[in-house]
């Protein structure tokens, strides 16, 4: 059994803490010890969230150390790019390539890095950098929603869980009116990590 | 069974097992779900109190008259109930009674930091500190058992990150412990606090510590774990687990009672080390009590006061203090330019948007941005402001608030800015949970004193900062039942109070005039600005958008700092995905070139 921290990052609103939660209900319905924390603040109003998780035998602290990061799940780039430095070297970075410019770059006062510095700011630590287009593909699925899910699905290719248990914690947490769309939303994220990174 | 809970889960789950009867609080982060989750226990009574002072008063109450009672708050909320908190102290109670104090190291979501762990030792109750979310469910039957054996109220100290991490809980009971069902003894003595009763209570308490210090020395979750000697590390809290990490093979006294402290163990453990370390969160409050025994520890000369710490800063912090021979210094990092930030933003609709544009265009405080140079014509508004959502609008490009120092403090410092005699108009701004909570006694001081203020509350019906629970004003009980709505124009009304306007909150000439008239006004005027929270309409209709040949450019929308409104390449455009609606409008308002239309009227 062996350790994986996970950093799920975005803006409030995107569905960033029941991501991260079924991932650490996936992981101890497969019997790992869990740990997650989310740090908000006042995030519910659009700002910055980031959410830990951490698998692995035995867990201590709910917080990963700086640079141990094996897994960085971006729902926004500029987010992406914020927690660059949280990375391990040769850690995975799974980005959806979406742009929500924050006010100050609205109002002409900051500037909304561009895709190759973010690319690079990510590069230091690792070339694993895969751009999703999750925003787009959900929208096609008729429910930009379920990012969180497609996010996840992507994510799921790398850790050690079955595919059967994600879909059960799924369906456990969501509603059943949302269980089908949040389902297919995961397989097709499954799928498209799978396309990319081949 | 096991489950994966948070630690005010875990609180309240736990709280719930050891048989309450009656919990109460008032919102606040990182507390509020302990109540939320109680709230859902059907044979539970759980109230949302109007402040914390009341909850810890109710929950007395209950504990009087023989029920286990839990209050729960957020650090800066026993501020405001320390007044009942050191009678409850003085007292004793009956059935078992427990303050949970949820701090906030790192001031992720407060106005302040403050290690409420001295309220413990000021108040001379025992206080437990839960380590993870397992410990935050097996200490709450302790508390009550503590509680009732040495009848004092007990004080569980938790931490946002405790409280808001989640982690495996063996929850070893599916069932209430039944309470013993005490009633209420007639007992002057005892529960009625004259001085010469008092004075019998007196060397009680001291007695009561003595006994507390005892038990403290065989409590179970008070644990030595043996490593290696080269190193002693005392910790508590979520300190303990980052310890763990830095030190894996130190030996460590991991203590969850931290108050009275087992001084026998403390000793044994440190005869048997070479070295000794505590490593606490903030203030030195384990350190400073081992070194009044006469024991030699460091721990905060290298380990910071302030802040949360983490792996890292405790791992750096050890590297300088020669604990690790071998430490990994920080691997360089280029962001290569400064991000830009991405600050909490009053949403799209939200109904203290319309009322901080105005105030930011009375008095010249608002900067157009084609308007930058031009002199000001009035005196500048001074805008004491309070806590919740909309101390947002003290963001840039409101910038619409001058002051926020804690719950219900704009009405008493507007009053005092203009007994101090400035010649600007003084207006105080608070949100209607916040004035339920503690801005009725304040504004009555200036009924009372006759102060010339302006008072607006902004009643959105709803604690949205907290995660939108019910107060006074919705008539809605913590637990989903229809209770009676306080109307706020007929309080401050009967408060003497006869300039009294409800205005829309999405009606910006009807917010300007009254704004203006009040300002005019030679008496103490209020004005209600009244809408849903946005978060509560239930529909959205008709998103505004942007009539490109009409828009000039001129960047006025821009200044509401709505997250809707949007600007690439110059061209300001509003996001249909995020825009409410007829429901608000406020944009469409202010626009001078009536550029902004709904969408409907562009696909002609
Ligand atoms: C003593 C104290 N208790 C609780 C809090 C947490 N808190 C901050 S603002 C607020 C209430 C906000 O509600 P309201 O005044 O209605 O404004 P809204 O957020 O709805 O705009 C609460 C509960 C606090 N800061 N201080």
């Amino acid at each position: 059994m062996r350790k994986f921290d996970l950093l799920i990052t975005g803006v409030g609103g995107q569905g960033i803490i029941l991501a991260s939660d079924i991932i650490a209900e996936a992981a101890l319905a497969a019997g790992y010890d869990v740990k997650k924390t989310d740090t908000l603040g006042m995030a519910q109003r659009g700002g910055s969230v980031v959410s830990h998780v951490r698998i692995g035998p035995r867990v201590w602290s709910p917080l990963i150390k700086e640079g141990e990061v094996d897994i960085l799940v971006a729902l926004e780039k500029l987010e992406a790019a914020r927690w660059g430095h949280y990375l391990r070297y040769g850690a995975i970075a799974i980005v959806n390539n979406h742009t929500l410019p924050p006010l100050p770059v609205n109002l002409g006062n900051e500037r909304y890095p561009t895709d190759e510095e973010i690319t690079n700011i990510l590069r230091q630590r690792s070339d694993r950098i895969y751009f999703i287009n999750g925003t787009n593909l959900t929208r096609k699925l008729g429910n930009i929603r379920t990012l969180n899910m497609f996010m996840l699905g992507c994510a799921s290719l790398f850790l050690p869980l079955k595919v059967n248990t994600w879909k059960e914690i799924i369906s456990h947490r969501l509603p059943s009116n949302k269980r089908q769309i949040n389902i297919t939303a995961f397989g097709q994220g499954r799928k498209e990590i799978r396309s990319v990174c081949i | 069974m096991v489950k994966l809970l948070s630690g005010n889960e875990a609180l309240a789950l736990g709280a719930y097992h050891a048989g309450v009867g009656v919990a109460t609080s008032y919102p606040g982060t990182p507390s509020t779900e302990i109540l939320e989750y109680m709230a859902r226990f059907d044979d539970v009574y759980a109230e949302w109190s109007t402040n914390e002072k009341v909850a810890v008063e109710v929950a007395l109450g209950a504990a009087y008259a023989g029920t286990r009672s839990l209050a729960s708050m957020k650090h800066v909320g026993l501020n405001v109930a320390s007044d009942p908190f050191m009678a409850a102290a003085t007292t004793g109670v009956n059935a078992g009674m427990v303050i949970i104090s949820a701090d906030d190291p790192g001031i992720h979501s407060s106005q302040n930091e403050q290690d409420n762990r001295h309220y413990a030792k000021l108040a001379k109750v025992p206080m437990l500190e839960p380590t993870d979310s397992q410990e935050a469910y097996d200490l709450m039957a302790y508390a009550f058992d503590i509680s009732e054996r040495f009848d004092t109220p007990v004080l569980v100290r938790t931490t946002t990150r405790i409280s808001h991490s989640k982690s495996v809980v063996k929850v070893n009971r599916s069932q209430v412990i039944p309470a013993k069902q005490r009633g209420f003894q007639h007992n002057v003595e005892k529960y009625v606090m004259l001085p010469v009763y008092a004075r019998l209570r007196r060397p009680l308490i001291e007695e009561r510590l003595v006994k507390l210090a005892a038990f403290a020395e065989t409590f179970p979750l008070n644990q030595v774990q043996w490593g290696e000697r080269y190193l002693g590390v005392v910790t508590t809290g979520v300190a303990y687990q980052y310890a763990r990490e830095v030190f894996p093979k130190a030996s460590f006294l991991k203590l969850s009672m931290t108050y009275p402290l087992p001084q026998n163990l403390i000793r044994h453990f440190v005869d048997q080390v070479d070295r000794i370390i505590v490593i606490e969160e903030l203030d030195p409050f384990l350190q400073e009590s081992i070194q009044a025994m006469g024991i030699k520890v460091t721990g905060k000369e290298f380990i910071p006061r302030l802040g949360e710490l983490n792996v890292g800063i405790i791992g750096e912090a050890s590297g300088t203090a020669q604990l690790l021979t071998k430490t990994s210094p920080r691997q360089s990092f280029d962001t290569l330019q400064k991000l830009p930030q991405r600050p909490p933003l009053l949403c799209p609709g939200c109904p203290h948007t319309g009322l901080f544009f105005v105030l930011s265009s009375i008095g010249q405080r608002a900067k157009s941005p084609k308007a930058k140079n031009k002199a000001p014509k009035e005196l500048k508004l001074i805008i004491t402001g309070d806590i919740g959502c909309y101390t947002l609008g003290a963001y840039h490009p409101l910038n619409a608030m001058d002051t926020c120092a804690c719950m219900g403090a704009s009405i008493g410092q507007a009053l005092g800015m203009v007994k101090a005699g400035i010649s600007n108009k003084v207006v105080a701004v608070i949100g209607d949970s916040t004035f339920l909570h503690s801005g009725i006694t304040p504004l009555l001081n200036a009924v009372y004193n006759e102060g010339q203020i302006t008072v607006i509350i902004l009643d959105n019906r709803t604690t949205a900062m907290t995660g939108h629970q019910d107060h006074p004003g919705t008539g809605i009980s913590a637990q989903g039942k229809e209770t009676k709505a306080v109307e706020l124009e007929h309080l401050v009304r009967g408060m003497g109070i006869s300039d009294v306007k409800v205005v829309d909150a999405f009606n910006i000439k009807g917010i300007r005039s009254a704004v203006r008239n009040s300002l005019d006004s030679p008496e103490l005027s209020v004005i209600i600005v009244r809408g849903d929270c946005s978060v509560h309409v239930p529909k959205r209709s008709e998103p505004r958008v942007v009539d490109t040949e009409k828009c000039n450019g001129c960047g006025i929308c821009l200044m509401l700092g709505c997250p809707a409104i949007q600007r690439e390449n110059e061209q300001v455009y509003i996001d249909t995905a995020l825009c409410v609606g007829n429901a608000c409008t406020i944009c469409q308002q202010i626009c001078p070139q009536q550029a902004i239309v709904p969408e409907s009227k562009t696909r002609r």
